[in-house]
């Protein structure tokens, strides 16, 4: 079923010769600096988040460890304080959202059969805002300056009478940073699922990860702006004296948290959809069949997307708003659970009727079912107010999204990061190690987050330093500190496979697991230009179907080979109709130079060093300026290349 | 926003797909398109924090003595704002059918219009900041942020156009397929018309009503 591509058929040696001249990026520090390429940029993602997944992680060990005992004092509450929310934070921004991202960016193009993303320097751009703004943010913890205030910031503790420094500067300059990179590249996303999708690949063939990736991205759009404005505010609140957030002088406290949760609410999906659409890229190499119900999930993904943003207040129920808003956010949380369970029947059903794999990708697979539903059945306690009012702010809270988050998001990216290391890295991983590493982080997780439930239920408020022994609490709080480390070591060994299986690992196949989807039709790791031919789409698993498969290696006209320049296809947005081939950007150390004059910007702010960040802002406009400067040939003159 | 839009056959075999106008619409016309609807989405945030705080903090609006809005400024700057998306459109119209002429023309007018609304908006500031500044209460802070907001897009609505100016003023590296950009610098500037026209209900006319 799979293809080679070193040879593929029908394209001639000089074709190859010209597509290689056209895509290469020699190993250099310039092009180091330079690349455009989307799948260099995925994997810089992914290591990145992984870099800041393990800071946060490392930020929750402290923290288990001071809570192993009441009354200790590893830590002081200000640090606590700190850890505690720079590990939320970036666990949220600068690991679950870039690292779905590194995801998207590695595969979206790979799978839709394009050769880049639409805007291939946005996208380098993208990347280079993401790590400036993630250091920004963790520079501040060895100065004590970090953020904290919690990963939402609220009011008024976050105004700068009752919590002066730069902690929250330093949270709401470095989110608005970061904005920066999560928009450009949603809108990415979206411009190249609509319009780089291979011929043929209309609509109801699209692979059920770029649909959630698209969803992921439409809800960055809409979700991401009233983050921006609160963040803004803040920040005017705290350095100029205004008073949004400031009762006194007439501002009101629960703004912060409506602009808050009507961005954090969809967020919850924003990282939980993408990492479903993993689990259905998964699933059908792991179970030897397409998943079942592809247009129902495709419509509970959309409907996911839309009923996200009606469900906010209900992280408001203790806040006193009137009742009839209880009522309003209580049915839409309730509503909610419907798109989710009937995703989740589907993957039972498609495994209930395939032929299981066991191997390690399908195992976390099922620790994310199991564990995923546990997180959503308390999420749905949330859902009735009565019962929120009485755990909210407590531990019970905590097992919630710990079991949403790292069942539903966590183990996903565990199963993508084993199910495609063999077409990022070209090399297989070892089995053994990834099921060491399975089974420790799944029992730790549990033996983790399960506790929690029950010290919540007994009263253990959240974000606590320390504790007394009297309420019983220091028993389960114990375990729960167990099961962390039993927890980071499985992660570990997630992280010691991946260097084994660079190092060591046996080369691999263009398609190990007899996937479905478009990657697989190509080299492992992929050539810079993805596809000697671009595919011929004729169905939802190109690569389990005959005239797809013949597509790419025989009958390759010119108009699919494209290997008069550094092209890629356009085709229209339903059915994916061929329109016209389009110049793709060259290398450039623009997006490089503009994320590091915004960098300057953004600390020089953070310093009130007001007439540098002036002279910072002239420097992005005038790189934006020559960015878009037309320095090419006419295009008419493109238009009649031969 | 890279979008080159650059139509090219790139093989003999898809000459039938280049056309004078494409069939469906460019990548850049969709990055911009989402970029405004992001855009909207943060002036649609800010205008409903003003009606937030306005209902939360009770019938005097604006509070502490300072007068209701003038509306001769601000409607002058409609008068000024509104139409200039027309030149905008006129000179989409003249490049895409090659006149050159009509681009920079349409050009050079949205750009003296935009900076006579920057104009107004300082006047307006200057009268208004003798009664009340942004740190007064949260009046200020609201009528300073949206404003403030505002006329910074226009800004970079406004390098925009200039940008387009001084690209057509070039000679010969301005193509008639480039009309693609006049076509997205156009979209963002409909946008901060649309959005000025929401701010003159929400910042002076809502506290008359």
């Amino acid at each position: 079923m799979s293809t080679t591509t070193s040879t593929a058929p029908g394209v001639g040696r000089d074709d190859l010769a010209r597509l290689a001249e056209h895509w290469a990026e020699p190993r250099s520090l310039r092009a180091w600096l330079t690349t455009v390429d989307h799948k260099k940029i995925g994997r810089r993602y992914l290591v990145t988040a992984a870099f800041f997944f393990v800071l946060a992680g490392l930020s929750a060990l402290v923290m288990r460890t001071q809570l192993a005992r009441p009354e200790s004092g590893v830590v002081s509450p200000q640090e606590y304080n700190q850890l505690f929310t720079m590990h939320g934070t970036a666990m949220i921004f600068l690991f679950a959202t870039p690292m779905l991202f590194g995801f998207g960016n590695f595969l979206v193009p790979l799978m839709i059969g394009s050769r880049d993303m639409a805007f291939p320097r946005l996208n380098a751009f993208g990347y280079w805002v993401f790590l400036f703004a993630g250091l920004f943010m963790w520079a501040s913890l060895p100065f004590g300056a970090a953020p904290n205030n919690g990963w939402f910031a609220y009011a008024p503790l976050n105004q700068v009478q009752h919590n002066p420094g730069l902690h929250m500067d330093v949270y709401a300059l470095g989110l608005l940073f970061l904005g920066i990179s999560t928009t450009a590249g949603a809108i990415n996303f979206i411009v190249t699922a609509l319009k780089l999708r291979a011929p043929g690949m209309s609509l109801n063939r699209v692979p059920l990860f770029v649909w959630a990736i698209v969803a992921t991205a439409f809800m960055v759009v809409f979700a991401l702006p009233a983050l921006n404005a609160d963040n803004a505010m803040l920040f005017f609140d705290r350095r100029f004296g205004t008073h949004f957030f400031d009762p006194s002088g007439g501002g009101n406290v629960l703004l912060w948290q409506h602009l808050f949760w009507i961005f954090g609410h969809p967020d919850v999906y924003i990282i939980v959809l993408p990492a479903l659409g993993i689990v259905s890229a998964v699933l059908p190499a792991f179970t030897r069949r397409g998943v079942v119900a592809y247009s129902l999930i495709v419509l509970s993904i959309v409907a996911i997307a839309i009923i996200s943003f009606g469900v906010w207040v209900h992280h408001m129920f203790a806040t006193g708003l009137p009742q009839l808003s209880y009522s309003f956010f209580s049915a839409a949380s309730t509503v909610i659970t419907i798109p989710s369970g009937i995703q989740i029947f589907a993957w039972l059903a498609t495994m209930l009727l395939g032929r299981l794999v066991l191997r390690v990708p399908l195992l976390f697979v099922i620790g994310f079912v199991v564990t995923f539903v546990l997180g959503g059945v308390t999420g749905a306690m949330f859902a009735v107010t009565a019962f929120d009012q009485q755990v909210t702010d407590s531990y019970f809270v905590v097992a919630h999204f710990h079991y949403v988050l790292i069942g539903g998001a966590v183990f996903p990216m565990l199963a993508g990061i084993y199910y495609w290391l063999p077409k990022i890295t070209g090399r297989m991983y070892h089995e053994g190690l990834g099921r060491w590493a399975f089974w420790l982080a799944f029992t730790g997780m549990h033996v983790t987050f399960f506790p929690m439930h029950l010290t919540g239920l007994f009263g253990m408020p959240r974000r606590v330093y320390t504790y007394r022994s009297e309420p019983g609490w220091d028993g389960w709080s114990l375990v729960s500190t167990v099961g962390s480390y039993l927890l980071a070591l499985g992660l570990l060994l997630v992280l010691v496979g991946v260097v084994h299986a660079v190092r060591r690992g046996r080369p691999a196949p263009a398609d190990p697991w007899e996937g479905d989807s478009l990657e697989w039709s190509t080299a492992s790791p992929p050539e810079p230009y993805n596809f000697p031919v671009i595919p011929r789409v004729h169905s939802l698993h190109p690569t389990w179907d005959a005239r797809t498969v013949e597509s790419t290696t025989t009958g390759a006209t010119a108009d699919r080979v494209l290997s008069e320049g550094r092209r890629t296809l356009f085709t229209s947005e339903l059915d994916a109709r061929t329109e016209r081939a389009v110049e793709m950007p060259e290398p450039s150390f623009k997006p490089l130079v503009l994320a590091g004059a915004l960098l300057v910007f953004f600390t020089a702010m953070l310093l009130a060093a007001y007439p540098i960040a002036v002279l910072a802002v002239l420097v992005v406009a005038a790189t934006i300026a020559a960015w878009l400067w037309p320095s090419r040939r006419p295009d008419e003159e493109l238009g009649l290349a031969s | 926003m890279t979008d080159r839009g650059g139509v090219v056959a790139a093989a003999t075999g898809v000459a039938a797909l280049t056309t004078e106008e494409p069939v469906g619409r460019p990548a850049g016309w969709w990055g911009m398109v989402m970029f405004v609807a992001t855009e909207a989405t943060l002036f649609a945030c800010l205008l409903g924090s003003y009606f937030y705080l306005r209902f939360q903090f009770g019938p005097q609006w604006p509070p502490g003595g300072v007068d209701k809005p003038k509306l001769l400024i601000p409607l002058l700057m409609t008068a000024v704002l509104v139409p200039s998306s027309l030149p905008v459109v006129w000179a989409e119209h003249g490049i895409r059918r090659g006149r050159r002429g009509r681009l920079r023309a349409g050009l050079a007018a949205t750009l003296v219009l935009g900076l006579t609304f920057l104009a107004l908006l300082a006047i307006e500031y200057a009268e208004d900041l003798k009664h009340f500044t942004m740190t007064t209460d949260v009046y200020g802070s609201l009528f300073y942020l949206i404003t403030g907001f505002h006329g910074l897009h226009v800004l970079v609505g406004l390098t925009m156009i200039g940008w387009l100016l001084a690209a057509s003023l070039r000679g010969g590296s301005f193509g008639s397929h480039r009309h693609e950009r006049v076509r997205n610098a156009a979209i963002y500037w409909h946008f901060v018309d649309a959005v000025w026209v929401a701010i003159l209900f929400t910042i002076y006319l809502s506290p008359r009503l």
